[in-house]
């Protein structure tokens, strides 16, 4: 039974997602670094829950996680904006074709007051190369969501075996005091 | 593994083999169960062509991503061996993935390359592999130990039948010509995902059933 609430009060976006991770069984944890979801890296790598891969590329984080899942091994792929947008020919020559329930995390960088150029311009990339794939994609923007939409969208990627990624807006993350 | 297998020789002086022979000498080696990655072009036709395992998973596109893919099974299924096969034109574009894969330190693990020094499927264009790149050392100085260039067909029978029985993970390179590969894989992408995954006892939801491995 999903809660339209979040659990315990005072828990953060990143606490949120460790436990929804847990309860779905995401024990596999690849990610390219970003700031914004350092927290949440910091929090998996110190969990002996999930085994936690750190590889040079996002493609490569894909790859990964794909043959997890065929494997048996459910995992998840972390990224910001910027690395989602080197992956648009593994979504769609590898994701999308073998119709892989590939489970992505995407910090939304490059808007609400972002200083970076390259991050601003190439986040106006993202929503229309998952759109033109029909990947299914939703931002998660307060905290009351964050159980509802990362828990629905697990469970439905592994139930339609289709693609999810969860984007991480700043209205979320960049209200977090650090 | 013996040190005596991985006496390094240089690529100049490694043999120049038949890609389609060398998959079914690998292929008629494997006898339980292991997983086989097979990357995008003539190397998963020649892999289709030396038959068509349950534990065969073919890339129909995505070059660079049978080793990670390959790597994603072997964290899920640690008793199974799993080799990935990849060409040298794809692995060029992946080359990080070797430094992942020595970070992991998977002892399930075996990448082969067929390094023909070309884009065969594309026409024969030259990879830089024809010229400066030596995919050993650069596996060696990703901190992949166990990486070798088969010196000929013996050696490479060799490597494939110690990594069964010893620890991984193991770099295999082997030159290869440019005959065309031996047969066409049937194109059909969920068809190819889940025939593998039932290979692997696997459901569709990622949960696994046992496989008790090779032991």
């Amino acid at each position: 039974m999903v809660q339209e609430t979040t659990g315990p009060t005072g828990e953060t976006w990143d606490e949120t997602l460790v436990r929804v991770f847990k309860a779905n069984e995401i024990r596999l944890i690849t990610y390219v670094p970003d700031k914004v979801l350092a927290p949440l890296i910091k929090r998996l790598h110190a969990d002996d829950y999930f085994t936690v891969v750190c590889p040079a590329r996002e493609e490569e984080a894909v790859g990964i996680v794909t043959g997890a899942y065929m494997g048996g091994l459910r995992g998840i792929v972390l990224m910001q904006t910027s690395g989602f947008a080197t992956l648009p020919n593994a979504l769609a020559s590898l994701t999308v074709p073998y119709q892989i329930p590939l489970l992505m995390l995407i910090s939304e960088r490059g808007t609400l007051g972002d200083f970076q150029l390259g991050q601003v311009i190439v986040c106006r990339t993202m929503r229309p190369i998952l759109n033109s794939l029909n990947i299914e994609n939703y931002a998660i923007e307060r905290q009351d969501d964050v159980e509802f939409i990362a828990d629905r969208m697990i469970k439905q990627a592994y139930a339609t075996q289709a693609a999810a990624a969860m984007i991480l807006s700043p209205l979320l993350t960049a209200r977090v005091k650090k | 593994m013996q040190a005596q297998l991985l006496n390094p020789v240089g690529r100049e002086a490694a043999k120049v083999m038949n890609r389609s022979d060398l998959t079914r000498r690998l292929v008629a080696k494997l006898k339980h169960e292991e997983a086989v990655v097979g990357g995008i072009g003539h190397t998963h036709f020649d892999l289709w062509a030396a038959g068509q395992r349950p534990q065969n998973f073919y890339m129909l596109g995505t070059m660079g991503l049978a080793a990670p893919i390959a790597v994603g099974v072997a964290l899920a299924q640690p008793q199974r061996k799993v080799f990935a096969l990849e060409g040298d034109g794809s692995l060029l574009m992946q080359l990080g993935t070797l430094g992942t894969i020595a970070s992991l330190q998977l002892k399930n693990l075996v990448v082969i390359v067929w390094d023909n020094g070309s884009y065969q499927i594309t026409g024969g264009q030259p990879t830089l592999t024809a010229t400066n790149v030596d995919l050993v050392a650069i596996g060696k100085g990703s901190g992949l130990v166990q990486s070798v260039w088969a010196r000929d067909e013996a050696h490479f029978e060799a490597l494939v039948e110690a990594t069964l029985t010893s620890d991984g993970p193991l770099f295999i390179c082997a030159r290869t010509d440019n005959a065309p590969p031996a047969g066409v894989t049937e194109r059909d992408a969920a068809k190819i995902r889940n025939k593998f995954m039932e290979g692997l006892k696997v459901n569709t939801r990622g949960n696994q059933q046992t496989y008790a491995g090779a032991a």
